[in-house]
């Protein structure tokens, strides 16, 4: 089992049998030259020299590993840490992956990074490190996620970036993929696609897990120093899988501790009312394994295979399909998965304003929720890390309308 | 992939010279003629109007009929072809009616009839199962748009063993080490894709167009067809004695949506496939 972390992903970008490339044709000679140029990347001192000074001078990292005292007394469980990605530039973990991968796509004389964006936060990221970095930046959004996120909208035009609505399909998340593939595939010469989550083709899930596993192998050093041994637990929310990877990926090879990928139950068990794609033993129809935007894992979908639509109150995970490591890691049993309906994770969020005085970003909210539900039981010696993936400004609306 | 390929007891693969693609590129060959391959949506905007509109489009001439099987991500697709899709979903269009379709048709026309489809559908019918009845349909050939020869291990050995040719795309950005995988990996026809982008008309050719032409040909003796904003005779003139044929998708997808009805649209693509047709045999 403790091979899982590094035997994974194989050459092909497989975990297991879930990953792969599954693109147009177009794309596959920029995804080999990204491939390459990743490769070179790692593997060149000033390479890491330059993100980690990005990472502490630019967006604020290692962030806290805070003990949630009043949290922890309320529940009356175990020891709960909150990992603060939500402190960083941004609000957010998505910068991780966006300082990587600008400094990537500057590496490799790209002059133009495109986005997808859902509740707007990898929007602001990638816009953040565009203009950071001297690129032209364009974000593809829903129109939908657009009226839902208006603030974020605004932020990234203050930035400098394009944002474009895209009006096809279900005008959410996976249209913006859409879109933003279709730009790409047009101007593969000068642009580089700056995908926001463990998804796409490989070696994307590979490269974003790379650029937010610091999270982890902070939280490990963290918390060995104040509780001198490993957490029995990790919680992290579960959209395409990026915050929970970047926390569980440093703990892969310790047996002792266990990890929970919390999804979004959104407000039904129908396909169409949730984006349950791992927890399906919680009674949530219609994941199967599929393709979906370059990679082979579970995918929300009809009998015929037509992608499915979702729902979710939180935007980050208002997706049908999961990062192709989880699917993985799930199979494996070496992580657990289950969701989370829309008003638990509302009440989670408001829980945490007022007990520990920090309002989380509705996704992480759902972590918070799960983690509410099973604390009572569990034993008190036992010590739990929580990622607070990101905050809640930008639910302020939405948590507005549930006061 | 996971499933495991379930070796299915048949003759050795028909050579070109005995399937309908193959004869058909040859016959354009001897007579030196451009050949028209026509996409059109199936179910666009009901399966009853595809099936005039293939049959008005196979008597107007066209050589090769792709049907695309509607899918609700369509990556690789322009607006026109993103809206038929949406239109062809609407009215319950999907790969088993799609297949349906196709063994409907094979009953009145023996124009080769390519099943042209994004992977997730073919996959989640099963590879087996997909090449057993697009064979028994009446299907002469398959092209996945997402899928490259890396991945296409089992879908070829599945259609292979059912006599299904596998068409793979070429695009202006393949280099020449993969271009000979995708070449090794293709029977029927290779579809060269003109230019780096989505699916839809444009007003010009690309300039680099005839040295791409130039080094696939080089690469390959496969029949070679040239698609992605084409919609002109004067593109397809300039095609002329250059590939073997030109791909049609978004011009024709336009003229139906633009149609008052199914039999309007059936004319209109009929006069477009004339016209293309007539451009393709000029010298």
């Amino acid at each position: 089992m403790s091979a899982i972390a590094q035997k994974f992903p194989d050459a092909r970008g497989r975990y297991g049998p879930y990953g792969g490339r599954y693109v147009p044709e177009t794309l596959m000679a920029p995804i080999e030259e990204l491939e390459c140029g990743f490769a070179a990347a790692r593997a060149d001192a000033e390479f890491a020299r330059s993100l980690d000074d990005l990472l502490r001078h630019f967006a604020g990292r290692p962030t806290p590993l805070q003990f949630a005292a009043r949290l922890t007394a309320h529940l009356g469980g175990p020891r709960i840490y909150l990992k603060r990605e939500d402190l960083l530039h941004t609000g957010a973990h998505k910068i991780n992956n966006c300082l990587g991968q600008g400094l990537l796509a500057q590496r490799m004389g790209k002059s133009r990074v495109i986005a997808e964006t859902g509740a707007g936060q990898h929007g602001v990221a990638t816009a953040t490190v565009a203009a950071r970095l001297g690129l032209a930046c364009v974000v593809y959004m829903g129109r939908e996620d657009m009226e839902r996120q208006r603030l974020n909208v605004f932020r990234m035009r203050l930035l400098g970036a394009d944002v474009v609505a895209v009006d096809s399909g279900s005008r959410t998340l996976k249209d913006a993929i859409n879109e933003a593939m279709r730009d790409w595939v047009t101007n593969v010469r000068d642009t580089h696609y700056l995908l926001g989550s463990v998804l796409g083709p490989h070696p994307y899930p590979l490269m974003v897990r790379e650029f937010h596993k610091v999270i982890g192998e902070e939280a490990r050093a963290q918390i060995l120093r104040a509780e001198g041994r490993l957490p029995d637990l990790l919680v992290a929310c579960v959209g395409g899988g990026s915050n929970s990877i970047g926390l569980f990926h440093a703990f892969l090879a310790d047996p002792g501790v266990r990890m929970l990928g919390v999804e979004a139950g959104g407000r039904g068990h129908a396909l169409g009312e949730h984006a349950v794609r791992l927890a399906a033993a919680a009674g949530y129809g219609g994941a199967r394994p599929g393709v979906l935007h370059g990679t082979y894992t579970y995918v929300l979908q009809t009998p015929e295979g037509q992608i499915a639509t979702t729902h979710s109150v939180s935007a980050g995970l208002d997706y049908p399909a999961v990062g192709p490591e989880h699917a993985w890691l799930a199979e494996e049993g070496r992580a657990e998965y289950t969701a989370v309906d829309d008003d638990a994770a509302v009440d989670a969020a408001r829980s945490l304003a007022r007990i520990e005085g920090i309002v989380p970003a509705l996704e992480s909210a759902h972590a918070l929720a799960e983690l509410i539900r099973r604390a009572p039981a569990m034993p008190r010696e036992q010590v739990v890390i929580l990622n607070v993936s990101g905050r809640g400004d930008k639910d302020m609306e939405i948590l507005s309308r549930y006061l | 992939m996971s499933q495991s390929s379930q070796p299915v007891p048949s003759s050795p693969p028909p050579g070109p010279a005995e399937t309908r693609i193959g004869r058909r590129f040859a016959e354009l060959r001897r007579a030196n003629e451009l050949g028209l391959v026509a996409y059109v949506t199936a179910g666009d905007p009901s399966l009853a109007a595809t099936r005039e509109i293939v049959l008005a489009a196979a008597a107007a001439g066209a050589d090769v009929i792709e049907l695309g099987v509607p899918f609700s991500d369509p990556i690789a697709d322009g607006p026109v072809i993103q809206r038929a899709s949406e239109r062809a979903l609407r009215a319950g269009a999907s790969l088993a009616s799609t297949l349906a379709l196709i063994a409907d048709l094979r009953r009145s026309t023996e124009v080769p009839l390519v099943v042209f489809s994004y992977f997730n559908p073919i996959l989640q019918m099963g590879l087996e199962d997909f090449a057993r009845r697009a064979a028994q349909a009446g299907a002469d050939g398959v092209l996945a748009t997402d899928l490259t020869p890396e991945e296409a291990a089992e879908y070829r050995s599945a259609l292979r063993a059912r006599h299904l040719d596998t068409i793979f795309l070429a695009a202006p950005t393949t280099p020449d080490d993969r271009l000979a995988r995708i070449t090794g990996a293709s029977t029927g026809f290779l579809y060269l894709i003109s230019r780096t982008g989505v699916t839809g008309q444009r007003d010009r050719l690309p300039d680099d167009l005839g040295a791409l032409a130039s080094r696939v040909r080089r690469a390959t003796p496969l029949p070679l067809a040239v698609g992605f904003g084409l919609s002109q005779p004067e593109h397809l003139r300039a095609l002329v004695g250059r590939v073997d044929a030109a791909v049609v998708g978004s011009a024709l997808v336009r003229e139906i949506e633009q149609a008052s009805s199914p039999a309007e649209a059936a004319r209109a693509v009929a006069a477009r496939v004339r016209s293309l047709k007539d451009a393709g045999r000029e010298r």
